[in-house]
């Protein structure tokens, strides 16, 4: 947590291509994202940003090529070596996929119950701090199904949060969510990513939200399969030589002014 | 998996009178701190005052910190004082940043648990709460099937007959060997006493009556609660969680209409068939027995004929009939019930089966009475 230095690379692409039956969705990616920066996965629909996020959390396995965290691929690792792998992140899904039939506190304290041997009023107060830690201490008792889009949200980055990861991968962080909720998950990323010196992993296509928390971005296409931008986002916008680059920027930024 | 490269350890540095001393070395992270959480948590119970030298701590995450708030709370309750020397700036800064002043009210909190008058109470008030549901959902589903039947053409016929494919089609083979075993089964038990008083032809009578009058409506019934009630809820509950039920009736599309009416159609198309083959495979079990026994297939026909009456077999599929309705309506009921989460959908499905069941047997208790009164 602390101490690392700055450029060291927690997770790393190399030569990374995705397939789906046959097809290339993603070809030959090579980028690496180093402790303790907030990384940007961005680009429009159907661009494979969520495909590239399957494959680092070790759900796919490339066509080609590796993922690493840690130095430790994902896709090659079986048994012991996988569960070590995994215990290093957490993910937030797009949905929140926090388990229905558990409550809030219950979905925080299943990590701890099953991968620690820590105590039961220990677990249940570790939970309550992330709960609290993510602005829902007092709805712990609350089933998911009672909590609106953003509780759930925030109740899945507490899940992911358990087992205190230096990496989080968030699918979709805003998605669904109406501005000001929006804007509030990106400040507790920024908290987070502060205070914890957390890795964060972060899909998504809302613009405010990018010039909010992203130290650094990649851009993904469709039609080139692979990169076409990648960097600060404030850089991207104002200096980036690929007329797509600077329009996906400015046209967002600009209804964004307008919005 | 709790497994560290460097241990930790918690030590005794100092007992004093007033003030122990205890030091904390090694990683304090959530595979660790499991380690030593109980005997930390006892010392401290057990001391006046407590000075904790962390300035060992390597490293320490959200459950390190949560144990330092847990014994800093511990010592507050009981009065004491609790100081941590030499934590780290960093570790010191998520200490405060996690700021654990509210917690303790969370920590002694326990769930209260409803008396027997309020568990009783709302049970009765969920039952009148269903009985009203379910008689609102019979007046919809009537007015929608009145409206059908005056405009035929406002049911959607290819979903009817799909589901009549899979609810009725599909359900033939396991219709016919419950029914045929089911004849079999009964006209080989009956078949023994009844050999003593040299009476065996008279299975004949029992197997047709049984079946023709009961048991082929009953198990046809049954078994679609089972196999189609079940599937009409799971697949109007999944409707309901994936807010494709709302989307409907935001299209002015009403769901018991366009979703309910055309279950309904099939099954009740559907039920009585089923029942005729159930009739028939359950004679036909019964007609292996007879031939076993020596009686030539025309004669067990013949007792057959002399035995029911056309009564008897329209009595028995107006059954079917009725039971078919309230299967897919009690499926779909329950599937437009559903609530939200991943359970809801499963608990719709239960509920269908037990409530399809539980109709089933009522009414034809009812049924039997109202022959008996008729003499069907």
């Amino acid at each position: 947590m602390a101490g690392e230095s700055k450029r060291e690379a927690i997770v790393q692409v190399m030569d990374f291509t995705a397939a789906y039956n046959g097809q290339v969705v993603l070809e030959r990616l090579n980028f690496e994202i180093y402790a303790g920066e907030v990384f940007t996965i961005l680009g429009g629909s159907g661009c494979g940003k969520s495909t590239l996020l399957k494959h680092m959390i070790g759900l796919y396995k490339p066509a080609a090529g590796r993922i690493t965290i840690d130095g430790e691929d994902i896709a090659a690792a079986e048994g012991a070596a996988r569960m070590h792998i995994l215990r290093k992140f957490g993910v937030m899904y797009q949905s929140g996929a926090l388990f229905g039939s558990m409550t809030l506190l219950e979905n925080v304290s299943l990590p701890l119950e099953e991968f620690t041997d820590l105590p039961p009023e220990a677990i249940r107060l570790i939970a309550h701090m992330k709960l609290q830690r993510v602005g829902l201490g007092g709805v712990a008792d609350r089933m998911p199904s009672e909590l609106s889009g953003g509780m759930q949200k925030r109740g899945a980055i507490a899940r992911a949060m358990a087992l205190d990861p230096r990496l989080l991968f968030l699918d979709e962080l805003s998605a669904g969510l109406d501005p000001v909720t929006s804007a509030e998950l990106d400040q507790l990323v920024l908290s987070l990513a502060r205070s914890l010196k957390i890795t964060f992993v972060v899909v998504t296509h809302e613009l405010p939200s990018i010039f909010t928390i992203a130290d650094r971005v990649i851009m993904l296409d469709k039609n080139k399969k692979g990169i076409i931008a990648m960097g600060n986002p404030q850089d991207l916008r104002d200096h980036s030589d690929d007329p797509a680059v600077r329009r996906f920027f400015s046209r967002q930024a600009s209804s964004e002014n307008g919005g | 998996m709790t497994a560290s490269a460097s241990p930790i350890n918690l030590r005794i540095q100092e007992s004093g009178d007033r003030v122990l001393t205890l030091a904390i070395e090694g990683r304090l992270d959530s595979a660790n701190t499991g380690k030593i959480w109980r005997k930390a948590t006892k010392m401290v119970a057990g001391a006046a005052n407590v000075m904790l030298d962390a300035s060992k701590i390597d490293y320490c995450d959200g459950s390190g910190i949560a144990l330092l708030v847990q014994l800093r709370n511990q010592r507050h309750k009981a009065g004491g004082v609790f100081e941590i020397r030499g934590l780290r700036p960093e570790f010191q800064q998520l200490l405060e940043d996690w700021d654990p002043g509210d917690l303790t009210r969370f920590t002694d909190q326990t769930s209260r648990r409803a008396g027997f008058a309020e568990e009783v109470g709302k049970g009765v008030v969920e039952v009148w709460q269903d009985a009203r549901t379910l008689v609102i959902f019979v007046g919809e589903l009537s007015g929608a099937l009145v409206h059908a039947a005056f405009h035929p053409r406002s049911v959607r016929w290819r979903d009817a007959m799909r589901v009549a494919e899979v609810a009725g089609v599909n359900a033939l083979p396991i219709v016919a060997l419950v029914s045929f075993l089911m004849g079999l089964i009964m006209a080989f038990q009956a078949a023994i006493p009844l050999r003593q008083f040299g009476a065996e032809i008279f299975v004949a009578n029992l197997i047709a009556l049984s079946m023709l009058r009961e048991l082929g409506p009953l198990m046809t019934a049954i078994i679609l609660a089972g196999r189609s009630g079940s599937a009409f809820a799971a697949e109007l509950g999944t409707m309901k969680v994936r807010e494709e039920i709302d989307a409907l009736k935001t299209m002015g599309l009403d769901p018991v209409r366009f979703l309910v009416v055309t279950r309904v159609v099939a099954a009740v198309f559907m039920t009585p068939l089923l029942t005729v083959f159930a009739n028939l495979l359950g004679l036909m079990g019964g007609s292996v027995v007879m031939l076993s026994l020596g009686f030539p297939l025309i004669t067990y026909f013949h007792q057959i004929q002399y035995a029911v009456t056309y009564g008897s077999l329209l009595g028995g599929l107006l059954k079917a009939f009725v039971f078919g309705i309230l299967v897919a309506a009690i499926g779909c009921l329950r599937g437009l019930q559903t609530e939200t989460g991943a359970t809801a959908v499963g608990e719709s499905t239960t509920s269908a089966v037990v409530s399809g069941i539980i109709l089933i047997a009522i009414t034809d208790g009812i049924f039997s009475v109202v022959y008996y009164y008729l003499g069907v």
